[in-house]
């Protein structure tokens, strides 16, 4: 077994914990890794230590208890929290730590796009939606943009549903289509990272299964990272799974593993679902 | 045993009867001002009417005639009451100043809700509530303290007219402009700007983009607002606008509004004459436009309700 030589450890006030680092496990190369990293809510400390490596093109879940600091984790990551928290330790993006004074926050944003727990499109149409970042960043060309809604909403997998009222408000879909075009808005900016913050947690069943085989293809293209409730989803998708309790990345791992033999007693409790 | 059962079942309970009395009084309070409202604005229009019935002015020479003159019959045997000095001068001050407060309204609203939303509530919301409960009065008196001579000494003539008019009303709606933006701001979904901000957009391009074209719907009732409120004052213009019926112009040069011919002359003339009629048809004009301002704003609202 391939692990980080210090762990399982007791450290912090004697926690178990098992953080894996992907790299020595498959030959993707890591694109974003938190080193060191912690969040503060005015004084209160969010996020006491996570310090994962996310592999490219893979889809990493992070599942834990409500308040258990995932989505705050996962906020900081493309810099959501600015304002609104204090960030300390390193977000390291292809090397580069994203929380550098010098950093262009808006294109790195570009490059780590974020869908949010509850499908946001803008009251525009369908088509405006899609263009509304690249009309920003300058995009003019009426072909180029066709061309951009046309391969992101096939890659969110919604193109059948939309390709015919384009021009139609967004906010006229269903919750699940709504998400999808979410999807389908952040990748037309051709990001490299794309993070999903309980992307599904509003949605039916059937829209949550539409929405997971979107993600399944997507990773073909992008890295995926996506906090989750549902244990099930995370089992179902994902190929690595970090597990947060109490601000705190307890074990981290490849998905088979985390759910069928964690080494720390607290993610065995909570996969088994004794408590959370 | 069912006996007692059921007189405790049909006797009123206290509270039953608490219940009716309560509903009895907010009805009778409704019904109060339903009254007044409609008591006034029918007062009103059969004393603005009584012009047109019974003194015989026709209604297309009141609307468009430029001379103000009631106590002299013009050459047809009718007294001169056109009314157009007036109401043209009501419009011009009304929509220059909601020009010139609109941009600076939603600057500051974008500054206070978006920027920094910190300082501004903190610094900015107070100020703004502050200038709403300023009296007219003093509006008018600092305007023709400092306003009437500052325009006197750029532009010559006697510094009244339809700009310190404007300049006065400008600095009368901003604050009801401005704190009606901030709630338009407001109401526009964080989500939104999440959105925005996670596709790379700069804050600059969020606000613009994406706040703004949200907040239209409530920006406009704000401007809307912002013009009743100029079209219905009447003090702070009068003491500075030059109350001369005239024709506006230019900018510098005396004029009138609906209000302040009002003010000025309703305390001058007898009931039931005509000079007090056409008066009263002033007021007739003026109510008109106070209802038309308001069906717009309910319009803006319910459009506004209808695309979300």
């Amino acid at each position: 077994m391939l692990i980080n030589p210090s762990s399982p450890r007791l450290d912090d006030g004697w926690l178990e914990r098992n953080i894996v680092d992907p790299s020595l496990k498959s030959q993707q190369p890591i694109v974003l890794e938190t080193q060191q990293l912690h969040v503060y809510y005015g004084d209160n400390e969010a996020i006491h230590e996570g310090d994962l490596k996310f592999p490219e093109h893979q889809i990493s879940a992070l599942i834990g208890p409500s308040g258990s600091g995932k989505s705050t984790y996962l906020r900081s990551l493309n810099r959501m929290n600015d304002g609104i928290a204090r960030v300390s330790g390193e977000i390291l993006y292809r090397g580069v730590d994203v929380n550098r004074p010098e950093i262009d926050v808006y294109e790195m944003r570009r490059r780590i796009g974020m869908v949010f727990q509850r499908p946001n499109p803008f009251s525009k149409s369908i088509y405006d939606n899609i263009t509304f970042a690249l009309k920003r960043r300058g995009v003019t060309d009426k072909k180029e943009l066709d061309e951009v809604v046309e391969t992101s909403l096939k890659q969110a997998a919604i193109w059948d549903e939309v390709k015919d009222k384009l021009t139609k408000s967004a906010l006229a879909l269903s919750g699940g289509q709504q998400q999808r075009l979410c999807i389908a808005r952040a990748i037309a900016v051709k990001p490299d990272i794309l993070l999903l913050d309980e992307p599904a947690s509003a949605l039916d069943p059937v829209s949550t299964s539409k929405l997971e085989e979107t993600l399944l293809k997507l990773k073909e293209d992008y890295t995926i990272i996506i906090v989750t409730h549902n244990m099930q989803q995370a089992a179902r998708i994902s190929d690595y799974t970090a597990f947060f309790n109490m601000g705190r990345a307890l074990e981290y791992d490849e998905t088979s593993q985390i759910f069928t033999s964690p080494k720390v007693q607290l993610t065995n409790d909570y996969v088994a679902g004794d408590f959370g | 045993m069912n006996n007692k059962l059921q007189k405790q079942l049909l006797k009123r309970s206290k509270a039953a009867k608490l219940e009716r009395l309560g509903k009895t009084v907010s009805f009778l309070a409704l019904m109060l001002i339903t009254v007044t409202v409609f008591a006034i604005i029918i007062f009103v229009a059969s004393k603005g009417l009584a012009t047109f019935f019974s003194n015989h002015v026709n209604i297309i020479d009141f609307l468009t005639g430029k001379d103000w003159n009631p106590n002299v019959t013009n050459a047809k045997g009718q007294p001169e009451v056109g009314a157009l000095p007036m109401i043209s001068g009501s419009f011009v001050v009304t929509i220059l100043s909601a020009l010139l407060a609109t941009p600076f309204a939603i600057g500051t609203a974008i500054f206070m809700n978006e920027i920094s939303p910190h300082r501004g509530a903190k610094l900015l919301q107070p100020v703004i509530e502050l200038l709403v409960g300023i009296p007219s009065v003093v509006y008018g008196f600092i305007g023709l303290t400092v306003v009437v001579p500052a325009i006197r000494n750029i532009f010559g003539g006697s510094g009244f007219g339809i700009l310190a008019g404007t300049f006065v009303l400008f600095v009368m709606i901003l604050p009801t402009v401005t704190s009606m933006s901030v709630d338009a701001l407001r109401s526009v979904p964080r989500y939104y700007r999440e959105a925005a901000l996670a596709l790379g957009a700069t804050q600059w391009q969020t606000i613009y983009k994406v706040v703004l074209r949200a907040a239209t719907p409530g920006m406009l009732t704000a401007v809307v607002f912002g013009m009743a409120r100029a079209f219905g004052e009447a003090l702070a213009v009068q003491m500075v606008i030059g109350n001369a019926a005239l024709l506006p112009t230019n900018l510098v040069s005396p004029a009138s509004t609906l209000t302040s011919v009002l003010t000025t002359g309703i305390g001058n003339t007898v009931m039931g004459s005509l000079q007090n009629n056409a008066l009263w048809s002033l007021a007739l004009v003026l109510l008109m436009m106070s209802l038309i301002f308001n069906l717009v704003i309910r319009m803006i609202g319910r459009k506004g309700a209808m695309s979300k």
